[in-house]
């Protein structure tokens, strides 16, 4: 792989561009595998990176029945963040963001972090408390969070609007490291990576089947033909039930439409994300100059990547009191993606009931910001075989055990 | 929009009139089962892709649940019933096998 650098983009401008490679390998499959990993988006990307660099286990398929970072990936509203109440959502989230910070470095890709600063809105008094508990939970935790006053939410974001008449903004949670990062840019730069590392992404390979003898895993069924492995890393979100059916076990886990959408370009008027979870919105502007707009989640079970068109009223309608200044823009864009939604709205990273199959899922509506942590976690829990401390405490038999990490709660609607 | 017949006042529902409510013909298990079952019961679903029954609340309506079988892909809808069965109508699986050939679920397929 040639090296991205200032130099390398002034040597192909004197060539008329002509030695640019391609970012990664297309190859046809081999019969046998170490790992495969099903699911190339960010997160199984991402799970396969840290395999080769931390593990040094390169002899790995990540197998995507659809193109590359083509699912939630390529589809969420890109913030990054690590402000949770809970330990274990901290410590994972939290990591995530520190390895965001470098990513464009580790990668050699530019993923654009940009840690522009997020906060969430307080607009009852139950958020208040909420968020101030947050706040002090943060501190302990080590993540740099404080509560803000109305007066400096206007003076961050001087388009919000702190006296609307239903829901007065009374303060936030301000995270100044977090941010947001181009998302295709994350799946992409992963890929790039592994494919260096020697791993072979396999694209337009929807996995048919699991193979298992003695509850223990041989290899997959896939359009392209069985591939036999020795282990499995099952990251495919929205479809996570869909391959555990295969495997021959269940989850916790319903898959619902969330969705997003995106307004004409506009001039720079917003520096910061801003998210109000008591209205079910949240705001940014790409570097494009859109305005991103996230909404909530239908309660539905859902796998056609399409929402309730009455859900974006809902959240039109909330931001419209929140920022006047975008009540005449145009929406350019309108999308879903489908979310798989675990009891406790914390995600899965675990061993499963087959042996050497590992499961990484239940992220729902906010598993942009994780995929570094989350890949991270991951690659240790398929490497050794065993959890390692990012990753224990989201065992799938918590459930059973009733060690619930209760996010749901803390993170209102919009993670 | 999804748009469902109630079957109490045989009103057609769009969705702002309706509370989604999960699942349907969730087996209940209580004091005295094994933790297996009781796990099964709360936390871990169905979630198919393909024909999905679920129970849905007329909350801007009669206020009555009901349950429906749909599609979760296509979101077609097969048919409404009432809550207070224990299989759905033959009618609605009947309909279901003419138009997903080979389709499963738990109990009843």
């Amino acid at each position: 792989m040639k090296k991205y650098s200032a130099f390398a983009v002034a040597r192909e401008a004197l060539r008329d561009h002509l030695g640019w490679e391609r970012a990664w390998r297309s190859p046809e499959p081999q019969n046998e595998y170490d790992v495969i990993i099903i699911g190339a988006g960010g997160h199984g990307l991402a799970t396969a990176y840290y395999l080769g660099k931390n593990y040094g286990i390169t002899n790995v398929a990540i197998l995507e029945k659809g193109w590359l970072g083509g699912g939630n990936t390529g589809r969420n509203t890109t913030i990054i963040r690590s402000n949770y109440l809970q330990d274990p959502s901290a410590a994972i989230y939290e990591k995530a963001r520190s390895l965001y910070e470098n990513l464009s470095q580790d990668l050699n890709y530019n993923i654009m972090f940009s840690p522009r600063g997020v906060m969430m809105l307080a607009q009852t008094q139950h958020e208040i408390r909420g968020y101030e508990r947050t706040a002090h939970a943060n501190a302990l935790q080590g993540v740099s969070t404080e509560f803000i006053s109305p007066q400096k939410v206007k003076k961050l974001c001087p388009i919000i609007n702190i006296d609307g008449p239903r829901y007065p903004v009374l303060g936030a949670l301000w995270q100044p490291r977090g941010g947001t990062a181009r998302h295709d840019a994350v799946a992409w730069g992963y890929a790039r990576a592994c494919s260096d590392m020697g791993m072979h992404i396999i694209q337009q390979c929807e996995v048919t089947g699991v193979n298992t003898v003695d509850g223990k895993v041989v290899g997959v069924e896939t359009t392209k033909g069985a591939i036999a492995c020795k282990k499995i890393g099952i990251v495919v979100a929205g479809h996570s039930g869909v391959l555990a059916d295969m495997a021959g076990f269940r989850l916790p886990i319903e898959s619902v439409a969330l969705q997003a959408l995106v307004s004409e370009p506009i001039k720079p008027c917003m520096d910061v994300v801003v998210m109000a979870n008591t209205v079910h919105g949240y705001m940014s502007q790409s570097d494009k100059g859109e305005m991103v707009i996230g909404g909530g989640a239908d309660g539905y079970n859902n796998y056609s990547q399409r929402g309730s068109f009455h859900h974006v009223e809902e959240t039109v309608r909330a931001l419209v009191e929140t920022f006047p200044i975008i009540s005449r823009l145009k929406m350019l864009r309108w999308w879903g993606g489908i979310v798989d939604m675990t009891g406790d709205r914390s995600p899965i990273i675990s061993k499963t009931p087959v042996k050497n199959i590992f499961i990484n899922c239940g992220w729902g509506t906010g598993g942009f910001k994780a995929i570094p942590g989350s890949g991270w976690a991951m690659a240790e829990l398929i490497a050794k075989g065993e959890p390692g401390p990012l990753a224990e405490d989201f065992r799938v038999t918590r459930f059973r055990e009733g060690q619930f990490i209760d996010e749901s709660v803390a993170a209102g609607v919009a993670h | 929009m999804l748009i469902f017949e109630c079957p109490y006042c045989g009103v057609l529902a769009d969705e702002t009139d309706l509370a989604a409510g999960g699942e349907a013909h969730l087996k209940r298990f209580g004091p005295g089962s094994s933790d297996d079952e009781f796990e099964a019961y709360l936390f871990n679903r169905e979630n198919p892709k393909g024909v999905h029954f679920e129970r849905w609340r007329h909350i801007n309506g009669c206020g009555k649940w009901f349950n429906a079988a749909r599609c979760t892909v296509t979101m077609e809808v097969f048919g409404t019933y009432p809550a207070q069965t224990l299989e759905p109508p033959t009618e609605i699986m009947n309909n279901i096998s003419v138009k997903r050939p080979g389709w499963k679920w738990k109990e009843f397929s």
